[in-house]
């Protein structure tokens, strides 16, 4: 029960005991842990650049495994947005995973304050409920929150696909709860007796000193949202308002295995998929890497 | 456990809730308190009662009884999909924690800034959305063309048809699955940096041999991160839908070459669901789905208890 409470980066980072500059001759004996960790970066990464070198291949060569191009074949890219509506795939994408990502983060961290700073009856069974409906498969709510959508004229529609983020997320909620419940106490009885209101104890003192804890969950929303299937799959009919992986969807089906065998088409568009979250990765590497090594610490 | 058990009279904090309080932190709560109600706990309620009617959202609605319950029990097509799931959960979680876990003691071992460099790029698969990965798998593993089997074949080894022999889809979605275990890499690595030196010194004073330190020190430090990746990473495999999907289902040609290889049990769910309709026979599913992730974690959490060490912990 009692969880050990993650407060600053700073944890994660804890530098790792250097050797004593006597066993420095033992460096050597660290060779293996070298090569077996290049190879295994191989492994990550090759799949990674035989899919964009692939992309970049005319048809006849996609398959031949040869990391640089003989012929690059950028018109690939031109091709995907003619034959499919990428373009406004992809903005349909950006919209709504940007909804769903502040939604998601605002809300849950509303609700984080208020299990982690008030006291108040029955607080620990309705936290034990936000964790317990982490183990809740999607599929039992999946038909009737449908048929709710539904009933308000709004399944065939974008909505579904953010709107319920509107109302927290319990695995935010427990990971920004965590950070309020490391800020000192004493800050914001400070605050309470310059008469700051609660609104203000949260939204100027544990916002701004958990930004961190917001990007996290700001990030790893917009990765999960992205990447969603299985909502898309549901609720949209229309082909306008597909998003990416929809979309992505939509044309391995017609170009790829079971379809025209048109891979590099495919290629491409997983190319366009993909790349979005490469480089939010890189940007916010860190908030990542943060983020996941805290999550293994709930004890 | 909670802070309010103290309940001496010079406590100050032993007094009652403020109606103040209590009030703002509900207001707090709210949007959850909501979100729950109307899209957690109502939709469980009103998925228990569908699961024993023959609801398809065109039709009159009418009770059937348990029968959807009895066709649970006898549909061999679930049974398929039930085993390919639990085949595929029972050889993707180990092997996603034993590869994690060997990268991380390996990061562990090299020095800090070049580990920067190696974590990202074992998180880097990780971004990718699972639809590419499921059309990933289609090209990296065709057993004529793909990569995959051009790799083995530089070490003299005849790849099977991983897309299309049935027997070969589902370890084949294995290894696909572990090039995105860069998340559980970053988990233990973390959790092993958390392990106190000292420890390993006393163990070197004792002689410990390197696999001694690490059954007898590293492991049960770690128990609680290796557990909680246990418990999460089973119930998404248990929930594996959009790889199989997308390679497998979906489109009119796909259904005839798949054989039910890959019929993962959300797969099959969310065919009766929304392809034929049968939303009360889904719902019957979706909680034996449920029954079959609470015994699996009550399981986990039971053999847990033998084996994992909580620093501080009242156990």
């Amino acid at each position: 029960m009692a969880a050990p409470v993650v407060t600053a980066p700073e944890a994660v980072q804890a530098p790792e005991s250097t050797a004593p500059p006597g066993r420095r001759r033992r460096g050597w004996r660290r060779l293996p842990f070298w090569l077996g960790l290049i190879a295994a970066s191989v492994l990550f990464l090759y799949p990674f650049l035989w899919v964009v070198s692939a992309s970049l291949k005319p048809r006849s060569q996609v398959f031949d495994n040869a990391l640089i191009p003989k012929q690059f074949a950028w018109e690939n890219f031109v091709n995907v947005w003619t034959v499919a509506p990428v373009l406004t795939w992809f903005f349909n994408s950006v919209l709504v995973t940007l909804a769903a990502a502040v939604a998601v983060t605002v809300s849950s961290a509303l609700v984080a304050f208020g299990f982690a700073y008030f006291r108040f009856p029955g607080r620990n069974v309705l936290f034990g409920l936000v964790l317990a409906t982490m183990m809740l498969p999607t599929a039992v709510t999946m038909i009737p929150v449908y048929m709710i959508w539904n009933s308000v004229g709004l399944a065939t529609t974008q909505v579904p696909l953010w709107a319920a983020n509107l109302f927290g997320s319990a695995f935010y909620i427990f990971l920004l709860r965590q950070f309020f419940l490391g800020l000192p106490r004493d800050i914001f009885e400070a605050a309470r007796i310059d008469g700051a209101s609660y609104w203000g104890l949260f939204w100027r003192i544990a916002v701004p000193l958990c930004k961190p804890a917001m990007i996290v969950t700001f990030v790893f929303e917009l990765k999960a949202s992205w990447s969603d299937l299985l909502k898309p799959l549901i609720y949209l009919r229309d082909t306008e308002l597909y998003t990416m992986p929809r979309g992505l969807k939509a044309i391995s089906d017609q170009f790829g295995q079971s379809g025209e065998q048109q891979w590099e088409v495919v290629l491409a568009g997983s190319v366009i998929t993909t790349l979005p979250m490469v480089i939010v990765f890189f940007l916010a590497q860190r908030h990542f890497v943060y983020g996941i090594a805290t999550q293994g610490r709930k004890g | 456990m909670s802070t309010r058990t103290d309940r001496r009279p010079q406590a100050r904090r032993g007094r009652r809730y403020d109606k103040h309080e209590t009030r703002a932190a509900f207001a707090f709560l709210s949007p959850w308190i909501f979100g729950f109600l109307v899209l957690t706990a109502g939709p469980m309620v009103v998925s228990l009662f569908l699961s024993f009617t023959d609801y398809d959202g065109l039709r009159e609605t009418s009770n059937v009884g348990w029968r959807n319950y009895e066709q649970v029990l006898t549909d061999p097509k679930l049974r398929t999909a039930l085993t390919n799931t639990l085949i595929f959960s029972v050889l993707a979680v180990p092997a996603t924690m034993i590869v994690s876990l060997w990268l991380a003691t390996m990061l562990s071992k090299v020095g800090r800034r070049s580990t920067g460099v190696f974590r990202t790029l074992y998180y880097l698969p990780e971004v990718t959305p699972k639809v590419a990965i499921g059309v990933l798998f289609l090209m990296l593993f065709n057993g004529q063309v793909g990569l995959v089997n051009a790799a083995l074949g530089l070490i003299g080894i005849d790849g099977p048809d991983w897309s299309t022999d049935g027997p070969w889809v589902k370890p084949g979605l294995v290894l696909m699955h572990l090039w995105s275990i860069g998340g559980t890499v970053i988990i233990y690595l973390a959790a092993l940096h958390n392990v106190p030196r000292d420890l390993y010194e006393a163990a070197d004073l004792d002689g410990a041999s390197a696999w001694q330190r690490f059954r007898h020190v590293t492991l049960p430090m770690i128990s609680g991160a290796l557990f909680f990746t246990l418990i999460v990473q089973t119930i998404n495999a248990l929930q594996t839908f959009d790889e199989a999907y997308t390679a497998f289902y979906g489109s009119a040609a796909s259904a005839s070459y798949s054989s039910d290889a890959a019929l993962f049990y959300v797969v099959y769910l969310f065919q009766q669901a929304f392809q034929f309709l049968h939303m009360g026979y889904a719902s019957a599913m979706a909680w034996l789905l449920f029954l079959v992730i609470m015994l699996i974690t009550f399981f986990q959490v039971r053999l847990s208890r033998r084996f994992v060490y909580y620093e501080g912990g009242d156990r």
